[in-house]
């Protein structure tokens, strides 16, 4: 999973003035042990219609009681999304398909349980979160014969109802969004508090987080276009391409006097475009009405501030605190890279065994890449191969071999490693009698380099690192050979 | 008790002092079936076989010195939109022919747990909407009193089981009187109570928000006992209430002295003349008794009706939808999946069924639901309103459950409208979510049974079962 670095924009330039809006829906299956209206188990990958009951298949006479955990998980994420909990209600959505076993999706309507939050994005970049709500999701139809893999044109269709009444949660945002990066970093960050708060565990590739986009262009200051939704959006890398490609279509067909029909699209991600799914007009009348199976979903001042209490430290401030310890930018992939793994507080622990925190958080995003969980290593070891390298023991490239052979271990003591291996970085004057060596061994690349073409370094370093038996600093190289040019 | 059968209270009392077995009881109840079924039709499903097993079983039980609960060896007959495990359950409509659900209703294991025999599942109009039980896709179920008449509906095969002797008591539900009507109309004693009191679990549903359950018994004394069986908190039911039934049976004898009785200043038209006069004289008696009569208005009665028929119909609608052909019940084949859907419903539900789906789909439609389903709901507040003023100067209000004793079969049935005003008094007591039940009180014309009916405020039950056991002393 990329990350929202802070890397320069690949955001797609609209021509002519032409500006993005769009907004995101974004559904997450929540982490609970059961459905969210009956006592069936809520898991992935089982036999088909094994977790079933008379609820989630709809039987006469079933009637819904609502999770409490899903409540709660529900509540984490609002308040982690800065949203406003109030007393809910539910409603029917009521359409006819054959994996809607009651022929109605309970949902919330007009009173959702979470409203009015946001998410800030790098560069302090507010994005509003309307609302997350509650709703049961459907089964799973799977169409076999014909050629699209869709119900029309099919022999037969299967249905697996172990989705179906599953809790989820659909995070709305307002269309504050301007660009595709954006997009992919709202995505990603959604689903690091996600992780965070232990509401999902947001596998886009299992469907436990599902977006729909909402795009539309217009030209900056003026009122909304009309927008398309795009589903079938199924990695934060496609979100970029779908709202790209979608945004370069919108303008094409305005540019040439077109207008922009509302309309269902469907993101296509080997031909890397969208279809027309349905257009407005064909739009079902849902009929909501109150769910009258159930009441009025009252939490309490008591119990949100009691979930609010028990909230973790938020990948955003994690960030900042990480910043603040390696004095790295908050927004670099590397303190991203590590909150989002969980690894944050291992380096803090390498920092208070004594290490240097900015070459803790290199090695720890070098070395560890298994999330979730704190390195085996004890923090001293670590700590101890900073200092080796911040006094200049060892080299850069030294440090990494170190390291490798203190993680394969499981610990072990830098100094020692250093010493069994013949380890030394060489003492300046003797780089600087090899930088010039090298200078005259290959006047060429020396001309070039100093002619302004910097690949031409590579040679002259090379030749260095190969003679000093790679016990140089190839930073102090580089510095040399900067000096040297001027 | 105006009946020749034995009440529910004096079987278990005999039973437990061991005057008669449960099965010997169980026997005279199948004699009567075996008389009178083929005539009455009041079954979809007779369990004679499992009623047989279990009646020994209580016998076996209660002569090893076992307890076996309140009501056991009681013979009794569910409506047949009640869920039982393993047992067909129809709602009288094609479209579940032959289902047999996994589970048992709340309401069928309490009865169970109490010792109750279960004889059978009654007819009942299709999906409990109608007044007569005529619109049963089985056929009609008749009146036991006069079998050229109608029982009443929705619940007709519930309390003609119970006015036959099929039953010593049933169990029906009413969303806009289908309990209060037909029991009525048979001659028996019908409650409809506050909503949330019963659990609506496994209750196959019509209108969610105005479904309850409630019995059919020949006594005041049974309908109570029978309410502390099947109340009470269900953590199945989100709509149930949270709270234990009031004890009923305990009150039964305290009389109505100091009682303040409402009566409608305006009585709405088309009352029999007969019907009127029964009302007249259950005034007159619990005046004797030591009540007094207090004029009321509900200026939002004439509403009622209109509401009704959105609100219930709108909710049906989506009740009914799960209807589809596809993972249970009657299915069509056809060419395509939307085809199938219109296959299955069109030879599944019978023409009032269809007339209520699309009259509550258009209520909720686009652009007409603030006409008309929002409408609706505002007349649910009035009426409401207009019952928690008229509670401030009366305990209950007495009206005629019925505005009519039994009809004909086949009278109204080419008239939904004339059908639809059988409920005029019964329906505001479901659109505010109270309690009512009707009591027998004499005969009208064509020497059929009247009845009234009592209304009483949201958890008013043992108030109003003390009015209902006065009116019965005096009947």
């Amino acid at each position: 999973m990329s990350n929202a670095s802070s890397a320069p924009s690949h955001a797609t330039i609209l021509p002519n003035g032409w500006e993005m809006v769009i907004g995101l829906e974004v559904h997450v299956e929540l982490d609970t042990k059961t459905k969210l209206f009956s006592a069936s188990p809520n898991h992935f990958g089982d036999e088909p219609n094994t977790n079933i009951d008379p609820v989630t298949l709809g039987l006469p006479g079933a009637l819904p009681v609502i999770n409490r955990r899903a409540v709660e998980l529900a509540i984490r994420l609002g308040l982690a999304l800065n949203c406003t909990v109030q007393a809910s209600t539910f409603h029917r959505k009521n359409y006819f398909y054959q994996d809607l076993a009651k022929a109605y999706q309970i949902t919330q309507y007009d009173q959702p349980i979470n409203i009015d939050g946001f998410m800030m994005l790098p560069g302090d970049v507010r994005i509003g979160i309307e609302r997350a709500h509650l709703e049961e999701d459907t089964g799973k139809s799977t169409h076999f014969g014909g050629t699209s893999g869709r119900i029309h044109g099919s022999d037969y269709s299967l249905v697996d109802f172990n989705r179906a009444g599953v809790p989820l949660v659909e995070i709305v945002s307002r269309p504050d969004i301007r660009n595709a990066d954006q997009a992919r970093q709202y995505v990603s960050e959604l689903r690091s508090i996600l992780l965070a708060v232990g509401a999902s565990d947001a596998k886009m590739e299992e469907g436990s987080m599902r977006c729909d986009v909402n795009v539309s262009v217009r030209k900056a200051g003026e009122p909304f276009g009309t927008r398309c939704e795009i589903k079938n959006v199924n990695s934060i890398r496609a979100v970029g391409k779908a709202i790209d490609y979608e945004a370069r279509r919108q303008v094409d067909v305005l540019e040439s006097g077109g207008t922009i029909r509302q309309e269902t699209r469907h993101w296509d991600d080997s031909e890397g475009r969208t279809h027309t799914l349905r257009v407005k007009e064909d739009a079902d009348d849902y009929r909501y009405f109150l769910e009258p199976d159930l009441v009025l979903l009252d939490p309490g001042t008591e119990w949100v501030e009691s979930i609010r209490a028990s909230l973790p430290v938020l990948p955003a401030a994690r960030r900042a605190q990480l910043s603040q310890l390696t004095g790295a930018d908050k927004e670099s992939e590397a303190v991203y890279v590590i909150v989002e793994r969980g690894q944050d507080d291992y380096v803090q622990l390498v920092a208070d065994a004594g290490g240097e925190p900015a070459r803790a958080l290199v090695y720890v995003q070098q070395a560890f890449s298994e999330a979730g969980s704190n390195p085996a290593v004890p923090a001293k070891d670590l700590a101890g191969l900073t200092l080796l390298e911040r006094d200049a023991k060892v080299t850069a490239t030294q440090a990494k071999t170190i390291l490798s052979e203190i993680v394969a271990n499981g610990g072990g003591d830098a100094g020692a490693i250093a010493a069994a291996k013949g380890f030394e970085a060489l003492d300046t004057s003797a780089v600087e009698a090899m930088v010039d060596a090298a200078i005259a061994a290959q006047p060429d690349a020396w001309a070039k380099y100093c002619g302004g073409e910097e690949k031409a370094m590579g040679a002259l370093v090379g030749a260095i690192m190969k003679s000093s038996q790679g016990k140089a600093d190839g930073k102090v190289v580089t510095a040399l050979l900067q000096k040297k040019r001027g | 008790m105006t009946s020749e059968f034995v009440s529910v209270v004096d079987i278990v009392g005999s039973i437990r002092e061991g005057k008669t077995t449960a099965s010997d009881v169980l026997e005279q109840h199948l004699a009567r079936i075996d008389k009178r079924e083929t005539e009455i039709h009041a079954f979809n499903h007779v369990m004679a076989e499992s009623a047989r097993a279990n009646a020994a079983s209580i016998d076996a039980d209660l002569k090893a010195g076992k307890e076996r609960g309140p009501l056991a060896g009681v013979p009794i007959a569910l409506k047949d939109n009640m869920c039982t495990r393993g047992v067909p359950t129809t709602c009288s409509s094609k479209i579940l022919e032959g289902w047999k659900p996994p589970y048992d209703a709340t309401v069928v294991t309490r009865l169970q747990q109490a010792g109750a025999v279960i004889v059978g599942k009654t007819n009942l109009d299709e999906f409990a909407m109608g007044s007569s039980t005529e619109n049963s896709a089985f056929g009609p179920t008749r009146n036991p009193l006069d079998t050229s008449r109608v029982p009443g509906g929705s619940s007709g095969g519930s309390a003609a089981a119970v006015a036959a002797g099929f039953a010593a008591a049933s169990l029906g539900s009413d969303t806009g009187g289908s309990i209060r009507q037909p029991a009525a109309l048979c001659g028996v004693v019908g409650v409809k109570p506050t909503y949330g009191m019963v659990s609506r679990q496994g209750l196959v549903a019509f209108a969610s928000s105005l479904d309850q359950i409630g019995p059919f018994t020949h006594t005041v004394a049974d309908a109570a006992l029978l309410m502390e069986v099947i109340g009470g908190h269900d953590p199945l039911d989100s709509t149930s209430l949270d709270q234990p039934v009031p004890s009923l049976t305990a009150v039964l004898g305290q009389g109505v002295k100091g009682m303040r009785i409402g009566r409608l200043a305006d009585m709405p038209d088309g009352c029999e003349p007969e019907v009127l006069a029964r009302l007249d004289a259950a005034f007159a008696a619990l005046k004797a008794a030591g009540a007094t009569i207090v004029d009321i208005a509900l200026p939002s009665l004439s509403y009622c009706l209109t509401a009704y028929y959105l609100v219930a119909p709108a909710e049906a609608s989506s009740n009914l939808a799960r209807y589809d052909g596809v993972r249970y019940g009657l299915r069509v084949e056809s060419a395509d999946l939307i085809s199938m859907y219109g296959a299955t419903r069109a030879a599944g539900f019978g023409a009032e069924v269809k007339r209520r789906i699309m009259l509550g789909t258009y209520a909720l439609s686009a652009g007409y639901y603030d006409a008309y389903y929002g409408k609706a709901l505002k007349v649910r507040r009035l009426i409401a309103n207009d019952f928690a003023a008229a509670y401030q100067s009366c305990d209950v209000i007495l009206t005629p459950t019925s505005p009519t004793v039994a009809f004909p079969i086949g009278e109204k049935t080419s008239d939904p409208l004339t059908m639809y005003l059988c409920d005029i008094f019964t329906i505001p007591t479901n659109l505010a979510g109270h309690a009512a039940m009707s009591v027998p009180f004499g005969t009208g014309a064509h020497s059929m049974p009247v009845g009234v009916q009592i209304l009483a405020p949201a958890l008013g039950e043992p108030t109003m079962f003390r009015v209902a056991a006065e009116l019965e002393r005096a009947s």
